[in-house]
């Protein structure tokens, strides 16, 4: 018999906007197991699913519907693991709606499957269930891999080379491992115990992690690969290094950098200060450039800390915003004001430094650029002032340039400071040295970092099985 | 993993100096980097100039003025506690030549870390004139290391109590008044002192180099807290220096940011200094 089509998704509980400006809690509070049920029932289970082809990392989505239909959540959680180690997260902070969702049947008609959101209820419904199932690991074989960074690239990369047998350490710059995931996304978008349990995952497969630690100023890659014996080097450092837009004024006090904001709010908890120590100003007025999903975390954090009005100055329309649009939705319910087609051009502040107003243009949309997206054109003369006290600049981040600096041999592309890598086997021009994530493709989203750091692994392996074949680093660098 | 305390020393009233054992940062450490620690889980981030490295024993010596909740509270530890992070050597090293004759400024903070610049200049070669200062007598301290390693050493005192009464550029024009040839001068401390320090030296001719203190969260160029305008041009203080030419330095930008969080700094020493009282009434 023929199923019946529902159109609609299951609805997901989210806090109610009023209360959750109050908190850091999580704003979107997931599927109860009836409502998971009720909506991968509405998957049709393709035989040649077009959803797949959307997911960066090819997840048999409905296999893994597949198994909720059959209550096995557990065992759904685990056939995600096979392609995605990271669930939990990618559940609830993927681009699904221009990913999966976006390619599947059900779009055509009505609303497409919720993937994301079950992905994000076995993930959750399978931490829940207390004792953490350890995949098999192979018997060592003797080798061991630096991985540098503990965002997703890399825990990743650990992981899958921890299973592989190898003996892995993660050397993190922070005193916190997780990467973006920890000191950049907000709690209430993702609770850090989830990256928790993410780290508490990869140190039971045997990965030492070594926290406080700079490559490139506290040890330099060839030092690891010399003096401490590593038959091989993951970089996965991400692009943590905020660009600037050059403007006069941009040093006054209280204009941040997302970075700064963010790490002072989430890494350093800030919003629970004087519980802890460090401190973090929040204006009255805050502007935040951009309109990223950095710029609306900053936005929604400038909120939840104590802001009255925050303004999203965008330089083009609403629907050219690279955020999600889930996010963007959320963050204008909580009352965010989306100034469109504005771009500052000067920051002015009082006599002892503090911002007081910002200048900005009025722009008009001209011609598509590169990315299809419709050029704002500056209007002459449609200059005016704002008053703000309190500016967040999240208009872009590049790769930081310590492992540039310090590692001869490794090729950087000098437009954006990433590491030039063989986009299949992630080798870079210095041999034994492998890079993955946003280093390697400047800012990009969890899940291509997560994928960038399953793939590596494997060429990984396959190096440290062939190190000694002639021209083994030749052929990793340029494969096909 | 913690970083054990293994020394501490109180140099004078409200500042000590303390031997910490970190062997990754100190076989990497050069003069004139720093790290930043953290003194327990719900700690902020602090940065302190690496005062003295041992490689062979795995330890780096910071000397800290206590100015606020942080340095405070790093203060009441005791050899045997941990730090719960100790992060380095961040930085760049400060560029160490035969320069001849070199004056090296210190004040405050500055005093204390001038003994690896010292000694490293030393090593190169250079005749080193050593000038510090202090507020006032009973706050004097370091005066035999440094000599150890000075051709020459001057002490100032704001009170006169010890000294030549005068800040330490006092002590400088003296020394050019008297027509001695200084080649290049170092200057570590407090905002107002660099800066004078700087307007003197311009006026000579001397090349100088100040090492700034703005302040930081990671320390490696992530997030942009440590901005200081060099030559009209913003850099970060944690990856570009913390040493820069001084006469290129917007000091007036570098204190009115030093003093961006004020009123938290209060609120957050008051909360310490409150619970602190509480632990003593539970005694
Ligand atoms: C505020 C914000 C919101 C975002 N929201 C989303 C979202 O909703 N969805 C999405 O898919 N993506 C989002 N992203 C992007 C996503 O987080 C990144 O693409 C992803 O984290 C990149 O992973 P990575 O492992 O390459 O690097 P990162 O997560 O940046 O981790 C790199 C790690 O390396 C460390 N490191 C750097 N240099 C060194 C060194 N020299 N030595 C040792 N360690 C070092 C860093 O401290 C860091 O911990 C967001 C990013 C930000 C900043
Ligand atoms: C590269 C560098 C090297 C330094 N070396 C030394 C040293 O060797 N010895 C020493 O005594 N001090 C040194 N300092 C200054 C030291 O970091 C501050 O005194 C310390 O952070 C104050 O923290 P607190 O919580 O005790 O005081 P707070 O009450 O937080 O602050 C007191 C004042 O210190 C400054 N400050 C606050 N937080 C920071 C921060 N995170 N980073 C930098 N400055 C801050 C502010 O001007 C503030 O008004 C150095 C600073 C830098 C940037
Ligand atoms: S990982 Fe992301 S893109 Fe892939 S199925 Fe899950 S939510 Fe969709
Ligand atoms: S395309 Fe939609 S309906 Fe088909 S398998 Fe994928 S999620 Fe299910
Ligand atoms: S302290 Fe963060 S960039 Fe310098």
């Amino acid at each position: 018999m023929p199923r019946k089509i529902i159109y609609e998704r299951t609805p997901m509980a989210k806090l109610d906007p009023k209360e959750r400006v109050k908190t850091f809690d999580e704003v979107a509070l997931g599927y109860t197991e009836e409502e998971a049920l009720k909506e991968a029932e509405r998957c049709l289970l393709c035989k040649r699913p077009p959803c797949v082809a959307g997911c960066p990392v090819h997840i048999d989505i409905p296999g893994f519907i597949a198994l909720i239909q059959q209550r096995k959540f557990v065992e759904a959680s685990e056939h995600i693991k096979k392609f995605n180690p990271l669930p939990a997260v990618c559940g609830r902070v993927c681009p699904q709606e221009d990913q999966c969702e976006s390619k599947c049947i059900l779009g055509k008609k009505g609303e497409p499957v919720a993937i994301g959101r079950l992905e994000r209820f076995v993930a959750d419904y399978e931490r829940a269930q207390g004792e953490m199932r350890l995949p098999e690991i192979k018997p060592p074989s003797g080798f061991k891999v630096a991985v540098i960074g503990s965002g997703p690239a890399g825990l990743v990369a650990a992981s899958e080379l921890a299973k592989m047998g190898h003996k892995v350490t993660v050397f993190e710059a922070l005193h916190e491992p997780g990467g973006v995931l920890m000191y950049g996304i907000p709690q209430f978008r993702l609770p850090k115990e989830i990256v928790l349990h993410e780290v508490e995952y990869i140190k039971r497969l045997g990965v030492e992690l070594v926290t406080n630690f700079v490559v490139g100023k506290t040890m330099t890659i060839d030092e690891l690969m010399q003096e401490e014996g590593f038959d091989a080097v993951f970089i996965g450092t991400g692009a943590g290094l905020p660009v600037w837009l050059g403007l006069p004024g941009e040093n006054l006090l209280g204009v941040y950098s997302a970075n700064e904001f963010l790490t002072r709010i989430n890494l350093m908890r800030a919003y629970k200060f004087p519980e802890y120590d460090t401190p973090v100003f929040v204006g009255e007025r805050v502007g935040v450039i951009g309109a990223g999903n950095v710029a609306m975390d900053a936005a929604r954090s400038a909120l939840r800390a104590g802001a009255k009005e925050v303004y999203i100055l965008y330089r083009r329309t609403k629907e050219y915003s690279p955020a999600r649009i889930e996010e963007l939705e959320n963050a204008i319910e909580e009352g965010v004001i989306f100034k469109e087609l504005v771009s500052p051009v000067a920051f002015y502040g009082d006599e002892n430094g503090w911002i007081k107003e910002v200048e900005l243009v009025r722009n008009r949309l001209g011609e598509p650029d590169q990315s299809g997206r419709r050029r704002p054109v500056k209007i002459p003369g449609s200059e005016f002032r704002m008053p703000i006290d309190m500016i967040v600049n999240a208009i872009g981040q590049r790769p930081n340039p310590i492992i540039a600096q310090t590692t001869p041999g490794l090729e950087i592309n000098p437009r954006h400071g990433t590491v030039k890598a063989n986009m299949k086997t992630f080798a870079t021009s210095k041999p034994g040295v492998f890079a993955g994530g946003d280093v390697v493709t400047g800012a990009a989203t969890v899940i291509l970092a997560a994928g960038a750091g399953t793939d590596a692994a494997k060429y990984i392996d396959y190096y440290l099985k062939n190190k000694d074949k002639p021209g083994i680093w030749d052929e990793l660098y340029h494969m096909e | 993993m913690g970083y054990k305390i293994l020394q501490k020393r109180v140099l004078g009233p409200g500042s000590k100096m303390m031997v910490i054992e970190a062997p990754y940062v100190a076989r990497a450490a050069k003069p004139g980097q720093f790290i930043i620690l953290r003194v327990h889980e719900k700690g902020e981030r602090i940065p302190l100039t690496i005062a003295n490295a041992d490689k062979k024993n795995g330890t780096v010596t910071i000397i800290f003025q206590e100015v606020g909740k942080t340095t405070i509270h790093l203060g009441l530890l005791e050899p045997g506690d941990e730090l719960r992070d100790f992060v380095g050597p961040l930085g760049k090293p400060t560029e160490i030549k035969n320069f001849g004759t070199v004056a090296a400024l210190g004040g405050g903070f500055g005093t204390a870390v001038l003994y690896p610049l010292i000694k490293g200049l030393k090593a190169k070669g250079n005749y080193v004139i050593t000038i510090i200062g202090f507020r006032t007598k009973d706050l004097i301290f370091l005066t035999d290391e440094l000599s150890a390693v000075s051709d020459e050493v001057h002490i100032t005192t704001d009170d006169g109590s010890y000294g030549m009464k005068g800040f330490v550029t006092h002590a400088l024009q003296k020394l050019l008044d008297e027509g001695r040839k200084i080649d290049h001068v170092f200057a570590v401390g407090p905002v107002p002192m660099m800066k004078a320090t700087a307007n003197l030296t311009l006026k000579y001719n001397i090349p100088t180099t100040v090492s700034l203190n703005p302040i930081m969260v990671d320390g490696t160029g992530m997030c942009g807290a440590c901005r200081v305008e060099v030559g009209g041009e913003t850099k970060f203080a944690c990856v570009d220096g913390p040493e820069f030419d001084a006469h290129k330095v917007n000091f007036d930008l570098l204190s009115k940011r030093l003093r961006m969080y004020v009123k938290q700094e209060k609120v957050s020493l008051e909360n310490f200094k409150a619970q602190l009282e509480k632990a003593k009434e539970a005694v």
